[in-house]
């Protein structure tokens, strides 16, 4: 059978992304089905398309964006990606703010699509970004649209309506945890959203950096950074500290012995899904994992700007 | 000799919310080493067994110690000392 995805629009190329099982690094797990959800299909090639596209729509709806507006956020890099794509399949100019140690190769990407980027100081991290993104709104609101993706309820939405859908869709009743870092938690509080309507219990593991200082880009510390108002701690039922060098370790295991060359943040994902799968197979329990794949990891070739002859 | 050092938002819970703090020492080691002492638990997120941890970058000026020595490194009067995560978080 042929699904036809033939499309009007690249904004329609966005979700449906395919749930992918892994056969290796899940050995120790014979019984136990692990599926990453490749969220780095999206036509901008992660996961943060979902929620950039929902906050620019629902915008333009109800008329907080127009196309004489400029859109501005602060962004790590993917979301930015996400904004940049679709301003300029919506005829929407994009201003980003981002540390700038972000990767040199998201940088790029954005500014391909013609967006402008302000950068800010990287010993101050996100938050400094969202400060500065933050005040350049509030004093130009008749130019300027900001949809913080950290408290704008279509970021979640997105994923209520599209990834947790999708992954009962896909799976049923056989899903028994989901797996998703935390960054602006827009993923987890969705799709956990969605799965806890489910008529079946599905545990939702949030996985977060082990330290405030860690090398695992996209995602959050929350007990150090400002906590983003769209974040609930009781949506999910656990939460699964990863340190960077498991999460990186995983991102290279994943690339060499199942062919996906992912990200770190998706690296942690797995790390944790890899071991949830493990403790129910010894302990003879059934399940089936899903864990969200981020980004590839090419986005993160590319040495950053303060480290010109960093090598990783 | 004393060096200024700048902290990154991250690791300012060691630093009683300070930007910037003075250590002293001949080498980027011993000034990680004085940091230690002034602010515990500094040292553990900037170093593993190997050195300096993948994911974090010290700046003497505009060098990156990776390349002029790592912890090794002399300092001379006025340099300035800068941790930068290798990575921007959320």
């Amino acid at each position: 059978m042929i699904d036809s995805r033939r499309l009007a629009s690249v904004t329609e190329a966005v979700g449906d992304t395919p749930l992918v099982r892994l056969r290796v690094v899940t050995k120790d797990a014979p019984d136990i089905p692990v599926y990453a959800k490749l969220e780095c299909s999206n036509p901008g090639g992660s996961v943060k398309d979902r929620a950039a596209l929902r906050m620019m729509q629902e915008a333009l709806k109800d008329g907080r964006l127009t196309r004489k507006k400029t859109l501005i956020d602060s962004t790590s890099g993917n979301t930015g990606v996400a904004y940049s794509l679709f301003g300029a399949a919506l005829g929407i100019p994009v201003k980003l703010v981002m540390p700038s140690n972000v990767s040199k190769a998201r940088k790029d990407i954005a500014r391909a699509f013609g967006t402008e980027i302000l950068f800010s100081d990287p010993l101050e991290g996100s938050d400094g970004a969202i400060g500065i993104a933050k005040r350049m709104a509030a004093e130009d609101p008749e130019l300027l649209y900001y949809p913080d993706q950290y408290s704008n309820p279509d970021n979640p939405l997105a994923h209520y309506y599209g990834t947790g859908t999708e992954i009962l869709r896909d799976l049923g009743d056989q899903i028994t945890h989901f797996v998703a870092g935390l960054g602006t938690s827009g993923t987890m509080m969705g799709t956990a959203r969605r799965l806890k309507e489910h008529h079946r219990p599905i545990q939702c593991v949030a996985v977060e950096p082990d330290s405030p200082m860690h090398g695992l880009e996209g995602l959050k510390h929350m007990a150090s950074s400002l906590v983003p108002a769209i974040y609930d701690r009781s949506m999910h039922d656990e939460l699964c500290a990863v340190t960077t060098e498991d999460g990186w370790d995983m991102a290279d295991r994943l690339a060499r012995e199942e062919g996906m060359h992912v990200g770190h943040s998706s690296g942690a994902n797995l790390f944790c899904a890899v071991n949830i799968a493990e403790k129910l197979q010894r302990e003879g329990k059934p399940g089936c994992v899903v864990a969200i794949v981020c980004d590839r990891g090419d986005r993160y070739f590319s040495p950053v700007k303060w480290d010109k002859r960093y090598v990783w | 000799m004393d060096t200024i050092v700048r902290i990154p938002a991250p690791l300012r819970s060691l630093t009683g919310g300070a930007d910037e703090v003075v250590a002293s020492g001949a080498t980027v080691g011993e000034i990680v080493a004085d940091l230690e002492v002034k602010h515990p638990g500094l040292r553990d997120r900037l170093l593993d067994a190997k050195g300096v941890r993948r994911f974090i970058n010290i700046y003497v000026g505009e060098e990156d110690v990776r390349f002029t020595g790592g912890l090794e490194t002399a300092l001379k009067a006025g340099d300035q000392i800068t941790i930068v995560p290798a990575i921007a978080g959320g």
